[in-house]
């Protein structure tokens, strides 16, 4: 079932009209026409809709924490500086249905109370920016942006914030004060932005995709919504696929089905490149920790993985891993997980903002030491050296980076350690060929 | 050294965005508008004018320009080919892109060719993972590069200069 892509394949969906055929702006007509802003929120409250940026956080509760002081606007930001490595999902919406990203702006600034709403975006998506704008123009030249939208006396607009390169800006509170024209450091928490966000005033950050499902969550009803998926995993999820896959891209997938069927169906990705196997994949983003075939597939119970918020993180980050921002990331056999570490690690090192000391420094000294053993030059004891770092790392930051740096390293070495090995104690031959699949696909035993 | 006609009001249009008083918030924006119209890169005199449009200490305009990846302090080529090189790039080839480019301009990321025409750099995850290898050129991104893409697209720069230049 398709909710937010279901006419991404029209010709011409870009554009108002062809979405307003397609029953665009029904849902925010309902919500302005005849909905209090309580019972929008009481929807997607009922909707069990999560955070799709990557928190999963409940959105309803989060819309519910905004303070409402009184002679104090409040805002809603969109945030569409998809950064994480792996994720590309909001660049896909936005490019090919931005309509559908406007109309649930402004269902959600009617709920929020925002009159002035802004979509930060990565400067980067230059050109997406000028598909949002031009869809922001026709929108308001057809009356769902402005003064009185619809006759209910509600007001807004929305404005298209381009940034100019940092990963750190995705982080809510550094997005904040980029939009307020400074680096990008994240806030110490509290206060969270509920209370004091933009220019100290109310503000709600919702990633581009939650933003979107606010449409069918209106249109269908927030209880008919949460009865697609399973248990907390409500609705459905766009997954950014890449990789050693067949055919990478974007899905819309309800949240219940299983990985194996993501990974290997026709309707998905196709299965892995070139007749390949299965070494590795990072299911969420590449901040959630890597997992080997045999725990991929199945969890450590046995049971088949599904792609869930539970399901992917169930056996915690001992067996399991997280759905995250929906970046699914295949290595094939032939991969080598040390290299794939280092990159993420000096990724992680080039977007720490240099706030906190544990995350500036320790970004660099993993970069470097896993460098140094994937270019034939490490001892084993950077193996324990490098699973110390993280672990000084992980909770010790202002912000979420720090930990988003650890997690692959210590997920890395916790499921590949005797890759690391054979890269110490083989130098050589580390540098001419990689280490293969070795037993990462055989099937695990499972206790009791 | 100032904005034309149209970018000052592209600017002023940028500048009521926000609500009154908060002007430095399109310090981000106007800075794009400015190293577009600095051939791509922030001189220090840019950077003191646009804190006279915008009522800005310099200070506050320096420290912005130095954090954020897209904004070039220093003078770049004429066309700046930022290729990809984090985990899911480097999985579908992105290292040798790179070698590739490096082979063929005599550059090393980081590095402009004498004539000043192409800049290699390696950059960070680009939001482009499934159509990788990739690289952004200008306001655009190039993807699924293949040795043969990359010949075309620098064939394609040397010819659009060479019409500029005529013209």
């Amino acid at each position: 079932m398709k909710l937010l892509l279901k006419h991404a394949t029209v010709e011409g969906i870009r554009y108002f009209d062809t979405y307003r055929k397609h029953g665009g702006y029904a849902a925010a007509e309902k919500a302005l026409k005849t909905m209090s802003p309580e019972a929008v929120v009481e929807e997607v409250k009922k909707s069990g809709l999560r955070g799709r940026g990557g928190a999963g956080f409940p959105t309803g509760l989060k819309w519910s924490f905004l303070a409402k002081p009184e002679g104090v606007p409040r805002y809603l930001v969109c945030n569409a500086d998809e950064s994480e490595p792996g994720t590309f999902k909001d660049r896909y919406l936005m490019e090919t249905i931005p309509h559908l990203l406007l109309e649930g702006l402004l269902i959600s600034s009617f709920a929020l109370g925002s009159s002035s709403t802004y979509i930060y975006i990565r400067g980067e998506y230059a050109w997406v920016a000028e598909i949002l704008e031009q869809a922001v123009a026709e929108a308001k030249a057809h009356g769902f942006l402005g003064k009185n939208i619809l006759g209910s006396g509600f007001d807004c607009m929305i404005h298209v914030h381009v940034g100019a390169g940092a990963y750190i800006c995705g982080e809510e509170t550094a997005l904040l004060e980029s939009l307020e024209g400074k680096r990008g450091n994240p806030r110490i928490k509290p206060p969270f932005p509920a209370v004091k966000g933009v220019w100290d005033c109310p503000t709600v950050v919702n990633n581009v995709e939650t933003l979107a499902a606010v449409v069918p969550v209106i249109d269908m009803g927030g209880e008919e919504y949460a009865k697609i998926g399973i248990g907390k995993s409500t609705g459905t999820k766009l997954i950014s696929a890449c990789g050693n896959i067949c055919k990478p891209g974007v899905y819309e997938i309800t949240l219940d089905v299983p990985v194996e069927e993501f990974l290997y169906s026709d309707e998905y990705c196709g299965g892995i490149a070139g007749g390949k196997r299965l070494k590795a994949c990072i299911p969420g983003g590449s901040s959630v920790p890597i997992l080997p075939a045999n725990l991929l597939l199945k969890t450590a119970k046995g049971e088949p993985r599904l792609m869930t918020y539970e399901s992917l993180s169930d056996g915690g980050f001992e067996t399991g891993s997280m759905l995250g921002s929906g970046g699914f990331i295949v290595l094939d056999e032939d991969q080598c997980v040390v290299r794939h570490t280092m990159t993420l690690a000096r990724f992680y090192h080039h977007e720490s903002c240099g706030q906190c000391s544990p995350c500036r420094e320790g970004t660099g000294w993993l970069e470097k030491v896993l460098h140094n053993i994937e270019y034939g030059k490490g001892k084993m004891s950077d193996i324990d050296l490098l699973w110390s770092i993280q672990s000084h790392i992980e909770g010790n930051t202002i912000c979420p980076l720090g930990d988003a740096a650890a997690w692959p390293v210590a997920a890395a070495i916790r499921h590949f350690r005797d890759e690391f090995v054979w890269h110490v104690e083989h130098p050589d031959e580390a540098l001419e060929r990689n280490y293969g699949l070795a037993h990462y696909a055989d099937e695990l035993t499972v206790a009791g | 050294m100032k904005f034309s006609e149209t970018q000052l009001k592209r600017a002023q249009e940028l500048i009521s965005h926000y609500p009154e008083g908060k002007q430095k918030s399109a310090l981000i924006p106007i800075l794009h508008l400015a190293q577009q119209a600095n051939g791509g890169w922030l001189s220090v005199e840019w950077m003191d004018y646009v804190a006279g449009l915008l009522q800005l200490e310099p200070i506050e305009v320096y420290e912005v320009a130095t954090f954020y990846t897209m904004l070039n302090t220093k003078p770049t080529g004429k066309y700046v080919f930022e290729v990809c090189q984090t985990g899911p790039c480097m999985l579908r080839g992105s290292d040798q892109i790179i070698d590739y480019i490096e082979e063929k301009l005599g550059i090393k990321p980081g590095e402009t060719t004498p004539d000043g025409m192409f800049t290699l750099k390696t950059v960070e995850c680009l939001g482009a993972c499934g159509y990788a290898p990739m690289m952004q050129l200008g306001s655009t991104y190039r993807e699924h590069l293949t040795p043969e893409r990359v010949d075309a697209i620098i064939d394609a720069c040397r010819k659009e200069a060479a019409r500029v230049q005529d013209n």
